[in-house]
């Protein structure tokens, strides 16, 4: 288990836990819930933020907040 | 007999609702504000027969009913109050079939509100492409809809679109989430102090924060029943909603939904590989901005000459055709070139929105926010700032209203102070016009000395904002959570009908907005030119024949002495002239400062003011242009050379002159201490640094 900030690309995850109050609700509702998959489709040139898809749905967040998800790396 | 239809189209962002208001509307649309706050209410309508009109709102976009910006509050007040006026018999929820599912939340949320919902499929067009196919029929028993499937890029289903909401009264009202098994204690308490009442509205009031109609939010807020639940614990339940929502939307796309990747073709991955590369993203984003401004000032230049000809004429005309007198002369020297001082932008302006509409269509922008976050960030600033930055680059208003997708309080604030730095297109006719008279022709590898000076403005005007960040940044004590989240929408080609109903529409309401302005303080500006208080104006003929008896001018000569004779000796004569000895070491003299005075108002009355003050009494038909490269100093040499024309335009790159400016920062900080920071420090930053370059150059 690792949090979601040290994912690589070509990496795939599977979320296991996010810390709700940490999260905007809005990442939640975009689909970042457990059990959901996620990969790392770009870093930005300053390796931050982060553009994942996460269920489908292509976002960028920051690293600090991809600190709160926790994943499994399943592939 | 006819009837009125009231209809919601409510969407995520990039589903092109808007364009599905477009295709049903067309120029059949009036933008306008939502009483008491800035959020664009933009309204149209359509006929659906012969008997049945539509009253169509596009409600800002919106990724849930839990709201977290007031543009997405405007959504859930309207859908929460039965008794408004725009309140919808009809409830359109447009999604995109690339991201159905998640599109689907804010449907699942909109059907429990027990309104008739349709819901909308956009960009149909791409099934094919992308490999997805869809069992409309099975997925409108699972959601108890009616779907029409569209394409506002192809045209297709709008004729659909239309015979379902004339049958609005056969969509189910019923919904589809039952909102008591997120948490049977919770809501069966809920409903012992509210029987009757709709659950998931009494829901959504208890978690929103915002203005709900009042009685409504009054009586749960006498309710002890929900007030033991922590914050923490309804957001706990949320994410609880939120999660049951999925399901059902998993469940229901199941066997109705299908992507086939192999069939797939993706140009996403491709182009951002490019477009967000570590170097050549910052490359190509840099040559964009370069080539909007050479398009803003070369291709701008013919119709604007065009029109500054063409109204020199027609105030030519007017006094040729009209009986002289007071009422001549306040219509072609106060209202005509006051006119043509805002008519002759429009082609700049038009060409500003229309790259900026570009740039949000094709979804490039969401790139520029994700390249330029991390760099922005050093500054206190988001990368979502840029949005603001750029549109600033239009007008401060709109860009101070941009910034409400910035989550963080902070960075927000910062953004929006700094914001009215960027070169707004009202001051692109006061550089315009001082380029063109003080720069030299000829080019540097390609690019005009004139187009790289307009370029070198627009950065410093960039650089100036970003410094004065960091500078806040510094300052500010602020503690604010910190989010970031963006969407990353798929590229798609700019539909050449919402560009062109964007454009039109951005560009009258400047043009009519700032119209208004320049018009009254034309005319204002005409009367206290054509009057003055002493003997001195009254007398003005006599005195000067006397003074000048001996020098033997020819009639015309002494016509033109006699007219600038009365403007010293007029009410803005006087006033000019009373804040001479405060600019005369910028290198202004007292008609620029009558400009300056007037500019507060807004900056685009600077050309429009100095046209009316050059055309007062004089009756030679001259453009704007060059009746300012004819002013002259006391000793001869052109009023504006280059030490003052560098001098006045660092002084409209800093200095705030903008009282809708002002009011807006007010709005939307609750607070009259940004502004006026905000007007304190830019004026005296613009004053010292047109000061200090004067004084070297000259």
């Amino acid at each position: 288990m690792i949090t979601l900030d040290q994912i690589e690309k070509n990496q795939l995850g599977k979320i296991v836990s996010i810390d709700t109050d940490l999260l905007p609700l809005k990442l939640i509702e975009m689909g970042c819930l457990p059990g959901n998959e996620v990969h790392l489709e770009q870093l930005a040139p300053l390796k931050d933020p982060m553009y994942l898809v996460i269920d489908g749905c292509h976002l960028a967040i920051r690293k600090e907040t991809a600190q709160h998800i926790t994943i499994d790396l399943i592939g | 007999m006819s009837t009125n239809l009231n209809i919601a189209l409510i969407g995520n962002p990039n589903t092109g609702k808007t364009s599905v208001f477009n295709a049903l509307t067309g120029l059949n649309q009036k933008v306008g504000n939502y009483p008491g706050i800035t959020v664009e209410k933009k309204q149209g309508s359509c006929r659906l027969n012969r008997t049945t009109k539509a009253d169509i709102i596009d409600l800002p976009g919106t990724y849930s009913l839990n709201a977290s910006s007031m543009d997405e509050s405007v959504v859930i007040e309207l859908l929460l109050n039965k008794n408004d006026k725009d309140y919808p018999d009809v409830a359109v929820v447009v999604s995109d079939i690339e991201n159905l599912k998640r599109n689907l939340l804010l449907f699942t949320q909109i059907k429990d509100l027990e309104i008739p919902t349709l819901l909308v499929i956009n960009m149909s067009d791409r099934m094919q492409r992308k490999g997805i196919s869809l069992n409309v029929a099975l997925l409108e028993e699972k959601l108890k809809t009616k779907i029409a499937l569209i394409s506002t890029r192809e045209n297709t289903g709008i004729d659909q679109l239309k015979a379902f909401l004339l049958d609005y009264r056969l969509l189910s009202k019923e919904s589809i989430t039952d909102i008591r098994s997120i948490d049977a204690d919770y809501f069966q308490n809920l409903e012992k102090v509210f029987p009757n009442q709709s659950l998931y509205k009494l829901w959504l009031v208890i978690t929103q924060d915002v203005n709900f109609a009042k009685l409504e939010r009054k009586k749960v807020e006498d309710a002890t029943s929900y007030k033991t639940q922590s914050e923490s614990h309804l957001k706990r339940l949320q994410q609880k909603e939120t999660i049951k929502r999925y399901q059902i939307i998993n469940n229901a796309l199941k066997e109705t939904y299908a992507v086939d990747i192999n069939k797939a073709t993706d140009i996403r991955s491709r182009l951002d590989r490019v477009l967000i590369h570590r170097f050549w993203g910052y490359i190509i984003f840099f040559i964009i901005l370069l080539t909007i401004f050479q398009v803003i000032f070369d291709w701008s230049s013919i119709p604007m000459d065009f029109i500054d000809e063409s109204f020199t004429k027609l105030s030519e005309l007017t006094k040729e055709n009209l009986p002289p007198g007071l009422f001549t002369s306040l219509l072609a020297e106060g209202i005509i070139s006051g006119l043509g001082g805002i008519i002759i932008f429009i082609p700049q302006i038009a060409f500003l929105f229309l790259f900026i509409a570009v740039l949000e269509e094709t979804g490039y922008m969401s790139r520029v926010v994700f390249l330029m976050d991390r760099g922005l960030r050093k500054y206190g600033l988001s990368g979502k700032s840029v949005i603001p930055l750029i549109s600033g680059t239009a007008c401060a208003i709109p860009a101070v209203m941009a910034t409400r997708n910035i989550e963080n309080w902070k960075e927000r604030l910062i953004t929006i102070l700094v914001t009215p730095f960027t070169t707004c297109s009202a001051r692109l006719p006061v550089y315009l016009i001082l380029i063109s008279l003080v720069i030299p022709q000829g080019s540097f590898l390609g690019m005009g000395y004139q187009g790289l000076t307009l370029m070198g403005l627009y950065l410093l005007g960039f650089v100036m904002a970003l410094l004065s960040a960091a500078l806040l940044n510094k300052l500010l004590k602020i503690q604010s959570k910190t989010y970031f989240v963006i969407e990353m929408p798929n590229y798609k080609l700019p539909l050449l009908k919402n560009v062109v109903i964007t454009v039109f529409e951005k560009t009258k309401s400047f043009v009519v907005e700032a119209g208004k302005i320049i018009l009254a303080i034309s005319i204002l500006l005409w009367v206290m030119a054509s009057f003055g208080p002493g003997e001195e104006f009254k007398n003005a003929d006599a005195i000067v024949r006397e003074q000048q008896a001996v020098n033997q001018l020819s009639e015309d000569a002494l016509s033109t002495k006699i007219a600038s004779y009365k403007l010293e000796h007029s009410f803005i004569g006087i006033l000019g002239k009373s804040i001479e000895p405060a600019i005369a070491p910028l290198g202004f003299d007292w008609k620029i400062g009558i400009a300056l005075i007037s500019s507060f108002a807004a900056r685009e009355v600077f050309v429009g003011t100095l046209a009316t003050i050059y055309s007062v009494g004089n009756d030679q038909e001259e453009t704007i242009k060059n009746r300012m490269a004819a002013e002259r100093k006391p000793n001869g040499k052109p009023l504006f050379d280059l030490p003052t024309g560098i001098s006045l335009m660092l002084f409209y790159a800093f200095a705030l002159q903008c009282m809708s400016t002002l009011a807006i920062v007010k709005k939307e900080t609750n607070s009259w201490k940004w502004p006026m920071i905000q007007l304190f420090s830019m004026t005296g930053i613009a004053y010292l640094s047109a000061l200090i370059v004067y004084q070297i150059l000259v």
